[in-house]
């Protein structure tokens, strides 16, 4: 499948910000599963300076400073993006008792695997607390194959937990999100993530969008997409699959993959220091859409 | 609040492990014969005890019960110095030590925030032999460590070889993912790096910690030698010394030559985290003593990718950065966002090689004493050797075996942290619960836990009032990168444990150093700092360039050392008349002193103090709140408060004072103190202020005469001669606008002259005349006159000249302040003095006094504002943009 993807980040503040230094992860990753053809940024007021690098996990960051005085900052990303469906793989594969890979992931002098480790430590904004263990031990019962394991988490987050934009800040503790049961896809791909960490198994975190449809019949509205996110399990051989648990699915051709890293803090799609600003006004505006393949 | 915890997180950790078991019985009597043996001239420096007290292997007394060969000499200079006269060199060291202000910060301390270094004045003597055996398992140590960084932040072999497990790497918290692939080809990325040392009962020396990011003590080491030379010259000079002056001209050639493809001269400046910071003394120190610039984060910006330093004369880029400030807090864009110490986009300047960083951002993860166990594998594999200097036991709880060992022997470990998140833990002196709790915590997080060894260190002769008695020696020795290996300080900072059974040595709990003296085979010669083959020209580089919050606080300093000044001058003026007053009960008098009050209440700004409704209560009885404007500190614009801010200011900028000139500044601070020990003492006050007039007088003559007259003497003079011209129309204007008659005026007269300085100048030139405008004249328009108001103004004009950027960029139109300068001075020269004294109205006020008064102030303070918006950094606080959330609508 074909996307072309406008993303755009507006601040607008009440006083003048003098100068901003700033990190955007917003370039589509390149991976087995996914090309990004195009890539701009069109940003307001113009950057003095710009650079591109890629980041310790392999992500795309683009840092620009604007050091003229300014009330309003937008940032603008294009992209084009070809996607494979690979939903169907994970039907084959994943039959291996979870305890074995996780047993497999210590012993193995394989380089691969064993900086792969990395990804069953907590990390900063996912501790592994008792609340997670206990919830995630109904699922990883004994010798169950993996992918059973987790596809029976994320489907337990699904039904247990509820979805709530209200719910959260960007910086909801786990712990929050374990006694109200509540969040968002950010929430949701951390918890699933610090449960099978906390079983000794590497989770990592994906960003992205998915593409919405609207209802039959309606033209799609602008900027009514969102961004996305959900987890990644790392299965030996099989590699690296994902899981939504937001919506108990396993990513198709629908999923644009942004940046993978340990949680949140990693891929953080734009942030910044800036100088003044007092009061600010936040707009984020996401479009997906389908490029029909003549 | 936010600097607190900032700064915890820098406080330096090393602690040397030391038991009060060590020592048997039997060898202590076995000593004590020897110690017979030995000539004691003088009995009163009790050696002959020394061994009794023993608690193991002891650095100055052998196993044979003898004095070692190398300290055979310093011990007969000490014993044949005696007890008493230790005890006053003692007195000596601790005496020059405050009065050069070495102080080190404690924090949580209510008695105040910084402490004096405390010395110890026997040096730890260790032979040349030693010591080289010593130099060359330290440089084996920094060979190593760098190429372990470098792994650690580039291909990550140690993990992938499984040399070392992969957690010890990604579970530490000094593990900088944003450092990874940050590397600079061809120099070493362990620039700086310090080890701390300990004798263990082997007599071996081992290593307890490396210090790797931000390494500090070496300023103090230094401090410590100067102390030393003066205090035990002679005994110094005889025992042949290594001098520590080469390692300081190594490191600074180092630093020179990391950019020399780039530039010959590259600007240097040392990175700390401010006044606040524990070491801060030492960043100074150092600053002044290398010649680099000492900045803090708000000093620096990045600018397309260079870092920049924010001066008087606008942005110089910066070249290397000596950092004491920690990893974490170095760049708020990449690293910790909460930090007000870095400079945002400063990583990436690195990352495209514009800045060195030295040691570069993420070198803490060497720090960690999980390390240590894998150490000697690496050295084997690495380089091909053996390693040479043995670290502490250590085991490292994520390996299953070590684990259990430290689960079965926790008794008699000291548990640590891979990453300091939390202090070390001795589990002698943990409760059963607490150790079963620790118990639980290391099994959930194993991989974050080290067990190791309490090593019982060494003990070397130590001065105790006037007994010499062995104490507890931990060592930090200190490297720098030099062509192309380590180069060895030939010394260090050694560290006593302050009683017998002490387990810690900590700064943190107040320090207690001595000098190292490392003995040369053959006589040593001083080395310069600095280079001696150059050309004059290639030399002179300007004028170090002055950091414009530098700039700021020279021009603060001046405003309060004059403002001080002032106060006492009229707090003087003020408590002689009310004795004349108490004495004569005249009502001319109480006019004056009205007056005069109403002006102390302007001059402190503290109101309504002696002027609006209230104030006839108070001028009736004004001892009590006289004595609250002078010494109650909460006023912070009273004497005292005053005097706080003068200090305060003088602090910020420690690394531009000359040593004579911070002793008076810490006289100033002694005044303080003695001003406000003899509270309620109103009869003392006068004997205090007199002696305080006389410091603060010497200050400023010291900075007269000492400072270079460059951009930050012209700041600090002209905030002087703003502040004195301020004040004297304060001044004029509360007596002499109003007028209150022709007796109280004349007695007025004379007191303002007498508070100015000026009653002699004024009798030489206008006999026995004395009339207002023969004092307008003199105060206000005498151009000569060095009270005068014409003469500020004048000084004020020629200093604005003098600064960089006087006329507007592209023009020869002068800048708004230098105009509005320029206004009051032509204004002063264009006043007809009569008409100045003459009253206008028949409300008795002088009109043309009052406005060429108030032009005056409203000018002066204008430009004042403009001087600090054209000069200074009046940064705005950096914050993070704020968060969005990730939010997706269920498909």
């Amino acid at each position: 499948m074909r996307y072309r993807i406008k993303h755009t980040t507006r601040y607008q503040y009440s006083s003048p910000v003098s100068m901003c230094f700033n990190e955007a992860r917003m370039s589509p990753l390149n991976t087995m599963h996914q090309t990004c053809a195009r890539n701009r940024f069109v940003i307001h007021p113009v950057p003095d300076s710009l650079d591109k690098r890629f980041d310790y996990y392999g992500n795309q960051v683009t840092s620009f400073d604007i050091l003229q005085p300014h009330k309003e900052l937008s940032v603008t990303v294009h992209s084009e993006v070809q996607v494979l469906d690979h939903s169907q793989q994970s039907l084959f594969t994943g039959d291996t008792p979870w305890e074995q890979v996780r047993d497999r992931m210590q012993e193995s002098t394989n380089p691969e695997h064993i900086i792969l480790r990395e990804y069953i430590l907590p990390s900063p904004l996912i501790p592994i607390i008792d609340e997670v263990r206990e919830y995630a031990a109904a699922s990883f019962t004994s010798g169950r194959p993996i992918m059973e394991a987790v596809r029976d988490l994320m489907s337990r987050i699904y039904t247990e937990f509820k979805y709530d934009p209200a719910s959260t800040t960007i910086s909801t503790p786990l712990k929050a999100v374990m006694e109200h049961r509540r969040g968002v896809c950010q929430d949701f791909a951390h918890l699933g993530i610090a449960c099978i960490r906390s079983v000794g198994l590497p989770a990592a975190y994906v960003s992205g969008y998915l593409e919405t449809l609207p209802p039959p019949g309606e033209k799609k509205l602008e900027g009514a997409d969102a961004s996305h996110a959900w987890f990644s399990v790392y299965m030996l051989e099989d590699g690296w699959l994902q899981f939504d648990p937001t919506n108990n699915q396993m990513p198709s051709d629908q999923y644009i993959t942004l940046a993978f890293g340990r949680d949140f803090a990693d891929v953080t799609p734009l942030k910044g220091v800036i100088y003044g600003g007092d009061e600010h006004e936040l707009g984020v505006f996401v479009d997906v859409v389908r490029i029909e393949e003549s | 609040m936010e600097q607190k915890t900032e700064i915890n997180q820098q406080s330096q950790q090393s602690q040397a492990l030391a038991t009060a078991s060590g020592g048997g019985q039997s060898q202590a009597q076995n000593q004590t014969q020897g110690a017979a043996n030995i000539a004691m001239p003088n009995v009163d420096l009790a050696l002959s005890e020394y061994p009794q007290a023993g608690m193991g292997y002891d650095e100055m007394w052998s196993e044979k019960g003898q004095v070692n060969p190398h300290w055979r000499r310093l011990m007969g200079d000490l014993v044949e110095l005696g007890g008493p006269e230790m005890h006053k060199r003692g007195a000596e060291t601790r005496r020059l030590l405050r009065e050069n202000g070495v102080t080190y910060h404690i924090y949580n301390d209510p008695k105040g925030q910084q402490r004096t270094w405390q010395l110890d004045p026997v040096p730890l003597v260790i032979n040349n032999a030693d010591w080289n055996a010593i130099s060359v398992g330290l440089k084996q140590r920094a060979r190593l460590l760098n190429l372990v960084l470098k792994d650690i932040y580039g291909g990550r072999r140690l993990i992938k070889d499984g040399l070392i497990p992969a957690e010890l790497i990604y579970a530490h918290q000094g593990f900088l993912r944003s450092c990874d692939q940050v590397q600079i080809p061809d120099i070493p990325h362990l620039l700086l790096y310090a080890a701390d040392l300990a004798r263990g009962p082997d007599g071996r020396m081992w290593v307890i910690g490396d210090r790797s990011q931000a390494p500090s003590g070496a300023g103090y080491a230094l401090e410590t030698r100067m102390a030393m030379t003066r205090v035990m010259g002679e005994e110094f000079r005889r025992t042949q010394v290594h001098r520590l002056s080469i390692f300081f001209r190594h490191l600074r050639s180092m630093l020179a030559g990391l950019t020399a493809q780039r530039t010959e001269e590259p600007r240097v400046v040392i990175l700390t985290p401010g006044p606040h910071n524990e070491t801060y003394f030492e960043h100074a120190y150092l600053a002044a003593y290398l010649g680099y610039s000492l900045v803090q984060g708000d000093d620096l910006t990045v600018r397309e990718g260079k870092v920049w330093m924010k001066s008087l004369e606008g942005l110089k880029q910066v070249d290397i950065i000596v950092r004491r400030v920690d990893d974490w807090f170095c760049d708020p864009l990449e690293l910790r966002e909460d930090s007000h110490l870095g400079v945002p986009g400063l990583l990436q300047a690195a990352r495209l090689g514009n800045v060195i960083i030295a040691n570069p951002l993420g070198s803490s993860i060497l720090e960690s004493p999980a390390l240590m166990p894998f150490l000697p594998n690496i050295a084997k594999q690495w380089l091909g050797e053996d390693i040479l200097l043995p670290s502490a036991a250590t085991w490292w709880c994520g390996q299953e075996k070590e684990r259990k060992y430290v689960l079965e022997n926790m008794e008699e470990l000291v548990i640590k942290p891979i990453d300091r998140r939390f202090p070390s833990i001795f589990c002698s002196q943990l409760s059963g619960k607490e150790k079963e709790d620790l118990r639980k915590r290391i099994l959930s997080m194993p991989h974050l836990y080290v067990g190791q060894q309490v090593l019982s260190c060494s003990t070397a002769p130590s001065l105790r009032s006037k007994q010499i008695v062995p104490r507890r020696v931990l060592l930090r020795t200190f490297l720098t990168a030099h062509q192309g290996d380590y180069d060895v300080m030939p010394g260090g900072l050694t560290r006593v444990a302050r009683d017998e059974d002490n387990l810690f040595i900590s700064n943190q709990t107040g320090g207690l150093s001595k000098d190292t003296w490392i003995l040369a085979d053959k006589p040593v010669h001083q080395a310069s700092l600095w280079p001696t083959i150059r050309q004059m020209d290639s030399l002179y580089v300007g004028e170090g360039v002055l950091p414009s919050r530098s700039g700021e606080n020279l021009f603060w300093v001046g405003r309060y050392s004059e403002r001080s000044e002032g106060l006492v001058r009229l707090v003087r003026t003020v408590l002689s008349k009310l004795a004349d007053y108490d004495d004569y009960q005249d009502e001319t008098d109480l006019v004056v002193l009205e007056h005069l009050l109403r002006a102390l209440t302007h001059f402190t700004f503290i109101y309504p103090g002696f002027t609006g409704e209230e104030a006839s209560k108070k001028l009736a009885a004004p001892h009590p709140h006289i004595m609250d404007l002078v010494l109650n500190p909460e006023h912070r614009s009273g004497l005292v408060g005053t005097l706080g801010s003068l200090l305060q200011s003088a602090y910020n900028v420690r690394d531009l004072w000359s040593v004579d000139t911070w002793r008076v500044v810490d006289d100033i601070d002694e005044s303080i103190q003695s001003l406000t020990a003899g509270k309620n003492q109103f009869s003392t006050m006068q004997t205090e202020l007199d002696n305080l007039l006389v410091t603060l007088m010497s200050f400023s003559g010291q900075v007269q005469e000492s400072m270079p007259h460059d951009h930050g003497w012209f700041l600090m003079s002209m905030g002087r001669r703003m502040e004195r011209a301020l004040q004297l129309v304060t001044f004029i204007r509360t007596c002499f606008v109003e007028s209150s008659g022709e007796v109280p005026e004349h007695l007025m007269l004379e007191a303002a002259l007498v508070n100015h300085e000026s009653l002699i100048t004024h009798r030489r030139r206008y006999r026995s005349v004395q009339h207002m405008f023969t004092v307008l004249d003199l105060m206000l328009l005498d151009t000569r006159h060095p009270r005068s108001l014409a003469y500020q103004v004048e000084e004020i004009l020629s200093l604005l000249h003098q600064l960089p950027n006087s006329k507007v960029a592209n023009s020869h139109q002068l800048t708004r302040e230098l105009r509005l300068v320029l206004q009051t001075s032509t204004e002063i020269k264009l006043a007809e003095v009569e008409k100045l004294a003459s009253v206008s109205d028949n409300q008795g006020t002088r009109k043309s006094l009052a406005k060429l008064l108030d032009n005056v102030e409203r000018r002066l303070e204008k430009a004042s504002e403009l001087l600090h918006q054209r000069y200074f950094s009046h940064t705005q606080n950096a914050r993070q943009l704020a968060p969005m959330l990730q939010l997706e609508l269920p498909a």
